[in-house]
C-alpha cells in the first residue's frame, strides 16, 4: 500500500477509474495539461489523452450540462468544478436536470455522473473561494452528497461514487488535501455511500462532523477523554443518504449530541440531523442537541476566517455545555 | 477605428516604440502631460505589482493575482474614464483601481484578506473585485442601463478576461446590452490563457471582438500592450456611449507575464519561447518609454526620479495597510443586513465571547 495524501488519493482513484472503466471521462477547467489547480488530476492527461481528460472552456453550466448529456449517451463523466464557490452557474443543470432525469425519464436516462468540487475554508484562499454550501445539494431529492475526511475514504468514496447509478456531488475539503498521509489500498476499492465512519468510540457524548471539521471534532473529543469523558465521534462521510443507524445507535447510547459544521447555522445540515434525532431518539436525549457552526454571515475574507470556522475550543465548550445540562 | 474589420488589431505604437500612421494623429492631439501620465501610471502599476508578489512570498499578503504585462490595457482604458463612470473589475484590475482613485493601502488590505480593502473612497465608482468569472458583466450592463433610464451621463465598464467569454453571464450581458442599447463598455483583456487553458480551447472564434456581431454592437480589437491605442479605443467607446451610440466591446490583446496567481505555476502550461517573445519584445512599458525618450519627453533622470517616487508611495501604502487596526472578529456581522436582527445579534455576542455552540 502507498502512503497518500487526500488529494493524491483522489488522483489515484481517478487513475484507477480511467484504467478500469472506458466510459469514464474526466473534464473541467485546468484538469488536463495543468493537472488541476490542486494537482488532483496531475499526470492523467499525459496518460489517458485529450479525449478522456478534457480541459473545458471556463463555463460551469457548460461543464455540468454537457456532462449530463454525456451520461445520457453512455459515458461516465467525472466533472471537476474548480471550487464549490464557483458551481452556482451550473446549479440549474444540477437541480433541474441531474437530480430529476431518472424520475422524468422513468428510469430510462438517469444522469449517472460525479461532480467533484473542493470546498470550505482554512487555507487562506482569496475571497469567495471558501463556501461550504453542502446543504444546498443535500436538500435536492435525486442527488447523493459525500465528503471524505481521510485519504482512504477519499479514494473509496470516489470510486463508489463513480460506480453509483445516481448523480453524486463529491465534496473535497481543501483544508485536508495535504494535512495527513495514510496507507491507501491499491486498485479498485470502494467505501459504500450511506455509511458513516466511527472516528472515536465513547459513551458519554456523540460528536457528529464531516469534511474538515472531523479532525477538529476529534481533537476536542481527545481533550475531553484526557479528562475522563469519552465521546463517540462520527464522521458522516455521506451527507445524503445519511447513515441513520450509526447516528441513532450512538445517540441512544450517549444521550448527548454536539453537531459540528463549517457552514452557517441556519438551515445547515445540523438542523436536519437534529430533527432526525428528535424523530428517532427523543426519549433517549438527556440534553438538547447542540450545534457548533459557522456564523450566519457571508464567509468572511481570510483575516477573519479562523473566527468564523468552528475550532477545537468552540467544540470543546459546546461539549462542556451539553455535558453540564441536567 | 470604429467600423474596422474586427479581426484586425489596432496599433498606434509598435513594439519597437514607433508611432504608426493612426498613432501619429492621436499623439499630436494629446498634451504632453497626458503622454506622461500614461508612463507614470504604468510604472506605478508595475512596481506595485512586483512589490505585491514579493509581499506574498514573504507571507505579508495572501494569494495574489499579478498583472505584469497588462499595464497598458489597464492604464490606457482607465485614463479614458471620468469620475461619473462605473467600474466593475475582475480580481486582476489593481491598475484600473489605482487610476480610478483607490488608495494603494486599500488594494494591499484586500489581498491581506481584509474586507475593508473592498471599500472605495467616496465618489469613486469602483466595485470590489469580482472573483467568480464573468459575473460582473450583466451587472455593468445593468448599471449602464440605469444611467440611460435615469438620464445620467455616465458609462459603466466591465473588466474581464478571455476566459469570461465562455460563461453564460458574458453572453447574457452582451445580449441585454445590444437589445437595450445601453452605455456599457465590455473591456476584455485577452491575455491568451484562462489559468492554463489557451484561448483556442476557450473559443472557436479567432477573436473576442468578432463575437459582438451576434449581439449587433461593435467589437474592437486593439493591441493591449499599446497604451495609446487602448486609450483611444476606450475614449471613442466612451464618447459613443455617452451620445446614445450604445455598447462597445474592446478586446485588448495582451499577455500576463507571470502566473495566474502566486499559487499557480505558468511554466506548466506555457511554452518558454512564447513567454520570452512577449516579455522581451512586446512589453507595454518598454515600448512606451522608448517612444517618450525618442520624442524628448523623458530622460533617464526623470525615469529614476519617478521610480523612486513610486517606490516611496508603495512603501507608504504598505505601511498604512500593515498598521491599519484589524477589526474585531465581530466585524463579520457588520453590514450583513441593513439592520441586525435578533439571530445575528445573538450570534455576534457568542462570537464576542469566543464561540461555543451557535444558538
Amino acid at each position: 500500500m502507498k502512503q497518500l495524501t487526500l488529494v493524491q488519493a483522489i488522483n489515484d482513484a481517478l487513475r484507477v477509474a480511467l484504467e478500469h472503466d472506458p466510459r469514464v471521462i474526466v473534464l473541467g477547467e485546468d484538469v488536463g495539461r495543468n493537472g488541476g489547480v490542486f494537482r488532483a488530476t496531475e499526470g492523467l492527461w499525459e496518460t489517458f489523452g485529450d479525449d478522456r481528460v478534457i480541459d473545458t472552456p471556463l463555463a460551469e453550466a457548460g461543464i455540468v450540462g454537457t456532462s449530463i448529456g454525456m451520461a445520457i449517451n453512455g459515458l461516465k463523466p467525472v466533472a471537476e468544478i474548480q471550487f464549490l464557490s464557483f458551481i452556482y452557474p451550473g446549479i440549474e443543470q444540477i437541480i433541474t436536470h441531474a437530480a430529476r432525469l431518472r424520475t422524468r425519464t422513468q428510469g430510462n436516462h438517469p444522469a449517472s455522473l460525479v461532480i467533484r468540487a473542493p470546498y470550505g475554508g482554512g487555507i487562506r484562499a482569496p475571497e469567495l473561494h471558501c463556501d461550504s454550501t453542502e446543504s444546498l445539494f443535500v436538500h435536492i431529492p435525486g442527488l447523493k452528497v459525500v465528503t471524505p475526511a481521510t485519504p482512504r475514504d477519499a479514494k473509496g468514496l470516489l470510486l463508489a461514487a463513480i460506480n453509483d447509478p445516481d448523480p453524486v456531488i463529491y465534496l473535497e475539503p481543501m483544508r485536508l488535501y495535504r494535512s495527513v498521509r495514510e496507507e491507501v489500498p491499491e486498485g479498485w476499492v470502494e467505501v459504500p455511500l450511506g455509511k458513516a465512519r466511527k472516528v472515536r468510540e465513547g459513551d458519554e457524548l456523540t460528536v457528529i462532523a464531516w469534511g474538515a471539521m472531523v479532525p477538529v471534532a476529534s481533537e476536542a473529543a481527545l481533550q475531553w477523554e484526557r479528562q475522563g469523558v469519552s465521546c463517540d465521534v462520527i464522521d458522516l462521510r455521506s451527507l445524503y443518504p445519511l447513515d441513520e443507524e450509526t447516528i441513532i445507535e450512538s445517540v441512544k447510547k450517549t444521550g448527548r449530541v454536539v453537531i459540528v459544521h463549517e457552514a452557517p447555522k441556519t438551515a445547515g445540515l445540523g438542523a436536519e440531523l437534529t430533527a432526525l434525532i428528535n424523530e428517532q431518539a427523543f426519549l433517549y436525549l438527556e440534553a438538547p442537541v447542540a450545534r457548533v457552526t459557522g456564523y450566519d454571515v457571508p464567509v468572511p475574507m481570510y483575516a477573519l476566517e479562523d473566527a468564523f470556522r468552528p475550532d477545537v475550543k468552540r467544540v470543546s465548550q459546546a461539549i462542556e455545555q451539553v455535558l453540564a445540562f441536567e | 477605428m470604429i467600423g474596422q474589420l474586427n479581426k484586425e488589431m489596432v496599433q498606434y505604437v509598435t513594439p519597437e516604440g514607433y508611432l504608426t500612421e493612426q498613432g501619429r494623429s492621436c499623439w499630436r492631439a494629446l498634451p504632453d502631460e497626458s503622454k506622461l501620465q500614461f508612463y507614470r501610471w504604468m510604472t506605478m502599476v508595475r512596481l506595485f505589482d512586483r512589490r505585491a508578489v514579493l509581499l506574498q512570498r514573504q507571507g505579508r499578503i495572501g494569494t495574489y493575482a499579478p498583472l505584469e504585462g497588462q499595464e497598458a490595457a489597464q492604464v490606457g482604458s482607465a485614463l479614458a474614464l471620468s469620475q461619473a463612470d462605473w467600474i466593475f473589475p475582475s480580481y486582476r484590475e489593481h491598475g484600473v483601481a489605482m487610476v480610478a482613485g483607490m488608495p494603494l493601502s486599500q488594494i494591499f488590505l484586500y489581498w491581506m484578506g481584509r474586507v475593508e480593502g473592498c471599500e472605495a473612497p467616496e465618489g469613486v465608482r469602483l466595485m470590489p473585485p469580482y472573483v467568480p468569472i464573468a459575473t460582473q458583466i450583466p451587472q455593468a450592463v445593468g448599471a449602464a442601463w440605469a444611467a440611460k433610464l435615469r438620464g445620467e451621463e455616465s458609462v459603466a465598464v466591465a473588466y474581464f478576461g478571455d476566459g469570461a467569454t465562455s460563461e453564460g453571464d458574458f453572453h447574457e450581458g452582451c445580449n441585454f446590452a445590444g437589445v437595450f442599447q445601453v452605455p456599457v463598455i465590455l473591456f476584455c483583456q485577452n491575455n491568451g490563457y484562462a489559468i492554463s487553458v489557451p484561448f483556442s480551447r476557450q473559443s472557436a472564434t479567432e477573436t473576442v471582438a468578432e463575437k459582438t456581431a451576434a449581439y449587433a454592437f461593435e467589437g474592437v480589437r486593439v493591441d493591449g500592450n499599446d497604451v495609446l491605442a487602448v486609450y483611444d479605443a476606450m475614449r471613442q467607446a466612451v464618447a459613443k456611449a455617452k451620445t446614445g451610440g450604445g455598447p462597445t466591446l474592446i478586446e485588448a490583446v495582451t499577455y500576463r507575464k507571470g502566473s495566474h496567481t502566486t499559487a499557480d505555476d505558468a511554466k506548466r502550461y506555457r511554452p518558454e519561447a512564447e513567454v520570452k517573445e512577449w516579455v522581451e519584445q512586446k512589453d507595454p512599458l518598454q515600448r512606451y518609454v522608448r517612444l517618450l525618450k525618442a520624442e524628448g519627453l523623458l530622460s533617464d533622470a526623470d525615469e529614476s526620479a519617478w521610480e523612486a517616487e513610486c517606490k516611496e508611495r508603495i512603501d507608504l501604502g504598505i505601511r498604512e495597510a500593515e498598521s491599519a487596526t484589524p477589526p474585531p472578529a465581530t466585524h463579520m456581522f457588520e453590514h450583513v443586513y441593513a439592520q441586525m436582527g435578533p439571530n445575528e445579534w445573538r450570534q455576534r455576542q457568542q462570537c464576542e465571547q469566543g464561540g461555543g455552540q451557535v444558538g
